[in-house]
């Protein structure tokens, strides 16, 4: 078992940090297989790399990265009308699984729920020494953190899509196209 | 052809024409998916028996969990209702939705809502219910029920949802590729659901720790639903509760991988009410979603209807572990043909349905579909949660019977000395006391050949027992193999292992050469054998739901063949379904000891070969193959103990060139496939097989079972020998 198994305690999480370095290939890949696009940024460049990613208009929830600022022209706080307007939403994300290519999105006040979904193209922010090997190390982490926070989250792998339409199509009723901006600190 | 059994044939051939092929394609593409989705963990049987003690620790801690959600949900300002039936449940929330002064509820898909027909409840008091599950809207637009618990509209085809949504909605462009009609229905539901006042889900798992609500999708309608309005209803049966929210990982690992063959689906969302995010009111179009504050409602409705006291019965227990995956039903070789449109109840389809059913419906509604389950076992390896589904089938089968009043008994007294006290229906218990039949055929063979196949005695035999006049009977033989055996002179040295041969039922009285040969085999690798009488494993009454008979035979089976395991005999079997019994469901009928004396000293007839050969036997004393090719059916249950790979080694390793089948089943599976009213669904599932046999070109046509050998006889007109045929020496 590896260390960042046995607890999500404080010690541990530095350790998950540390260690996490090292995942982004598999995350990445993984990802890949979903159809997710990647870019791996330094963090002042990370500004730029978002507003690369968005194809307008954007809403937004600042990210929660350190250091990275959303794009000028990225609406926060979006009312509805907005909402639906949008072709982009930019919301962070506070964990990923390299194993799954999966991203953690917290339902949170700022609406990166429903940014996050009611859009074409969502635009992840992530930090890379937030990713997680496994499914097992995620939820480590989850059982702390719901249990401290009482936090709605969403385990994102890939766009949204459908088979019951008789082929797969990506973008049911969700994204039809997800990129990651990995943030390299 | 009896009025019920009639009813019942019709049905099926209905389906298989109407539904079928869209059902096939679909099933078959999860299950392969499934297959290469489990080859990628590192542990998969580790996973399974991880998820397998969580919901066992669940099930058992139930009520304290239930007090422990409760009261979680509740300190946070959120409702919890324990419903004890559908009536009470519906109530429930038809009232949530007056309160809140409700004209529509958007709902993801849940078959517990199925299961109480909330929809129907909530709109006979004025509100609109909408599925926005695009599977579930179809079905709603159509007006058809679910047939797959995971794609509820999986029999219907791209074409036919096209038709339909043209028909209905009458577009300004016909709708026709699938882009275009999820894009038709993602826009549709989208203004649906802006409006809507009441979100409505069911929940995979709960953690009772938190009162996280866990629902695995790939569409994001269920994130939408929860998000949208400031009311959520989430409907669950009490089962799905679980302790913590670590205990999620196995099964977010598992249930897509089951069920549709993905590795994850595109969204697992933890909803942890009420939720923290604001609500997106499309009425309040220009007010940033984010000023005030977040008021949610939330209502956690618990369901029992009948689980609690599944939870008492030890038999139907195990059904409360289901996690509604759907990998019974795409693994199943029945269900790929004819779907749950025909191997399905009320709400749920598929083999565990029996379970479902038979504790919330009743054995009445259990029992319309419950023969569509042969017991094959493939869907045990692929359930996540190691249900033991064949049984459950097997005990809501026996409980059937033992409601049903016999008929035509005085005909048959004589041919059914089982144990059963009350009735199961003629056609159960001729095939279910097949012992006797053979015993009595073979006494009387070839005479009784002549007669069994004439066609006056097989239009009674339909009329009185529905067995299919389509089929011929299996030849029985003079003299048994028991007999062969006893009578013959040369017998081999005293060899270095001894080896007791079970004479199975259809090896002694029918597939004679098959025993003949193996009783070579075993002689040229050096092993002295003993083939004394024993009686039937009780195989054929088990697979009737007879389970008293059953008991009855294994008790006598392993009473004879104790006395050689005690002797430092190994015992060897060649019917693989009556392996099956010795490894499996003896475990259900013998003391302890004495199943697992059985157990760990039986052995498949190629397996034991292998081991043979492994520990340095001569692979020359067998015949060899010359690079002939060889077709091979493993048998259902034979894959499902894992001795399929010892066939293929042996044949190889004596110069056979070897190729598969990868269907699940035959078709035939003991005696269902000579059932009328099954006997068209049976050659569906066989022209599988067919196809796949004939492909393959080969100079050999092997199998390893009694059933396949039957089906596959009838199948290509030629039947196929077992694999010890192949290596018998002067074979």
């Amino acid at each position: 078992m590896l260390p960042w198994h046995e607890s999500a305690s404080q010690s541990s999480r530095e350790a998950i940090m540390t260690a996490s370095r090292g995942q982004y290939d598999r995350f990445a890949s993984r990802a890949a297989d979903f159809g997710v696009e990647l870019t791996r940024v330094a963090p002042d460049e990370a500004t730029a790399a978002i507003e690369a990613a968005i194809e307008g208009p954007a809403v937004g929830a600042p990210p929660g990265v350190e250091g990275v600022a959303l794009p000028a022209g990225v609406t926060t706080d979006p009312t509805p009308a907005e909402l639906n307007d949008a072709v982009t939403g930019v919301t962070g994300a506070s964990l990923a699984v390299a194993e799954y290519g999966s991203v953690l999105l917290r339902a949170d006040t700022r609406g990166s729920e429903p940014i996050s979904l009611f859009v074409d193209r969502h635009v992840a922010v992530l930090r890379e020494a937030d990713i997680v090997p496994d499914m097992v190390a995620a939820f480590e982490w989850l059982g702390e953190t719901v249990r401290a926070t009482d936090d709605s989250v969403i385990l994102a792998t890939g766009p949204s899509a459908t088979a019951d339409m008789g082929a797969l199509v990506q973008g049911a009723h969700g994204p039809k196209a997800v990129e990651v901006v990995v943030v390299v600190e | 052809m009896s009025k019920s059994r009639d009813a019942k044939a019709e049905h099926i051939r209905r389906l298989l024409e109407t539904e079928g092929e869209a059902i096939g394609e679909n099933t078959r593409g999860f299950n392969v998916g499934r297959y290469e989705s489990v080859a990628k963990l590192d542990d998969y049987e580790g996973l399974k028996d991880e998820a397998r003690a969580i919901k066992e620790d669940a099930i058992e801690r139930l009520p304290d969990l239930i007090e422990q959600v409760t009261e979680t949900v509740e300190a946070r300002g959120g409702h919890v209702y324990i419903a004890d039936d559908a009536v009470d449940a519906n109530e429930y929330i038809a009232e949530v939705c007056a309160e809140d002064g409700a004209d529509r509820l958007v709902k993801s898909k849940s078959m517990t809502s199925e299961e109480i027909e909330v929809n129907d409840h909530l709109q006979e008091r004025g509100v609109d219910v909408v599925e926005t599950d695009l599977g579930e809207w179809v079905l709603q637009v159509a007006d058809e029920a679910p047939s797959h618990i995971v794609a509820p509209a999986i029999h219907k085809s791209r074409a036919g949802i096209a038709e339909l949504f043209n028909d209905q909605f009458d577009p300004a462009e016909p709708l026709e590729t699938a882009e275009e009609l999820t894009m038709f229905a993602r826009e549709r539901l989208g203004e649906l659901i802006e409006d809507a006042d009441v979100g409505m889900t069911g929940a995979n798992f709960i953690t009772a720790d938190t009162g996280t609500i866990a629902l695995v999708t790939s569409e994001g309608n269920a994130r939408k639903t929860v998000t949208v309005p400031d009311t959520h209803v989430a409907v669950a049966g009490v089962e799905k509760i679980v302790p913590s929210v670590e205990d999620l990982q196995p099964f977010v690992e598992l249930i897509g991988r089951s069920g549709t063959g993905q590795d994850i689906t595109s969204y697992i969302s933890l909803f942890t009410p009420p939720m923290d995010s604001p609500p997106v009111d499309f009425d309040d179009p220009d007010t940033p979603i984010t000023d005030g504050e977040v008021n949610r409602d939330f209502h956690l409705v618990l369901i029992d209807n009948g689980r609690m006291a599944m939870r008492e019965d030890d038999d139907l227990r195990e059904t409360l572990y289901c996690i509604r995956c759907s990998a019974c039903s795409n693994t199943c070789a029945n269900f790929q043909s004819v779907g749950g449109h025909a191997f399905g109840g009320e709400t749920y389809s598929g083999g565990i349905a029996t379970g479902w059913e038979a504790g919330i419906e009743g054995l009445d509604t259990a029992a319309e579909f419950n023969d569509l389950c042969t017991g094959c076992s493939r869907c045990v390896e692929a359930c996540p949660v190691k249900i033991d589904i064949p049984w459950i089938n097997t005990v809501v089968r026996d409980r059937i019977n033992s409601e049903t009043e016999g008929d035509f008994e005085f005909l048959v007294d004589g041919l059914t000395p089982d144990a059963e006290e009350s009735g199961p229906d003629l056609q159960k218990r001729l095939f279910g006391n097949f012992e006797t039949l053979a015993r009595l055929g073979s006494a009387f063979a070839p005479l009784s050949n002549w007669v069994a196949n004439a066609a006056p005695a097989k239009l009674l035999l339909e009329r009185v027992a529905g067995v299919d006049s389509r089929r011929d009977f299996p030849a029985f033989r003079r003299p048994t193999l028991a007999e062969w055996f006893e009578e013959r002179s040369a017998t081999a040295d005293a060899g270095d292992r001894q080896v007791v041969l079970y004479a199975d039922l259809y090896t002694n009285y029918m597939l004679v050469e098959r025993g003949k040969a193996a009783v070579r085999v075993l002689e040229a690798l050096g092993c002295e054998v003993a083939v004394p009488p024993v009686p039937g494993s009780g195989r054929a009454p088990l697979s009737q739901g007879m389970i008293d008979t059953a008991r009855t035979k294994a008790e006598r089976v392993s009473e004879t063949l104790d006395q050689y395991v005690d002797a430092g005999y190994d015992v060897v079997v060649i019917e693989p379904s009556d392996l099956a019994m010795f490894r499996g469901d003896y475990e259900r009928l013998l003391p302890e000891e004495a199943f697992a004396s059985l157990a760990e000293n039986s052995y498949e007839i190629v397996e034991y070969v292998y081991g043979l050969l492994a520990n340095g036997a001569d692979a020359d004393a067998l015949a060899t193959g010359d690079d002939t090719t060889v077709a091979y059916h493993s048998h259902c249950q034979q894959r499902t103990m894992g001795l399929e790979e010892y066939t293929l080694a042996v044949l190889e390793e004596c110069g056979y060139e070897v190729t598969t089948s990868d269907v699940e089943c035959c078709g035939m599976a003991g005696s269902f496939g000579y059932k009328e009213q099954y006997y068209e669904l049976a050659m569906d599932v066989g022209a599988n097989l067919a196809t796949q046999l004939r492909a393959a070109d080969a100079d050999h046509v092997v199998a390893s079972g009694t059933s396949c050998t039957d089906q596959i006889g009838d199948l290509l007109d030629a039947e196929p020998r077992h694999p010890v045929a192949l290596l018998a020496p002067d074979g």
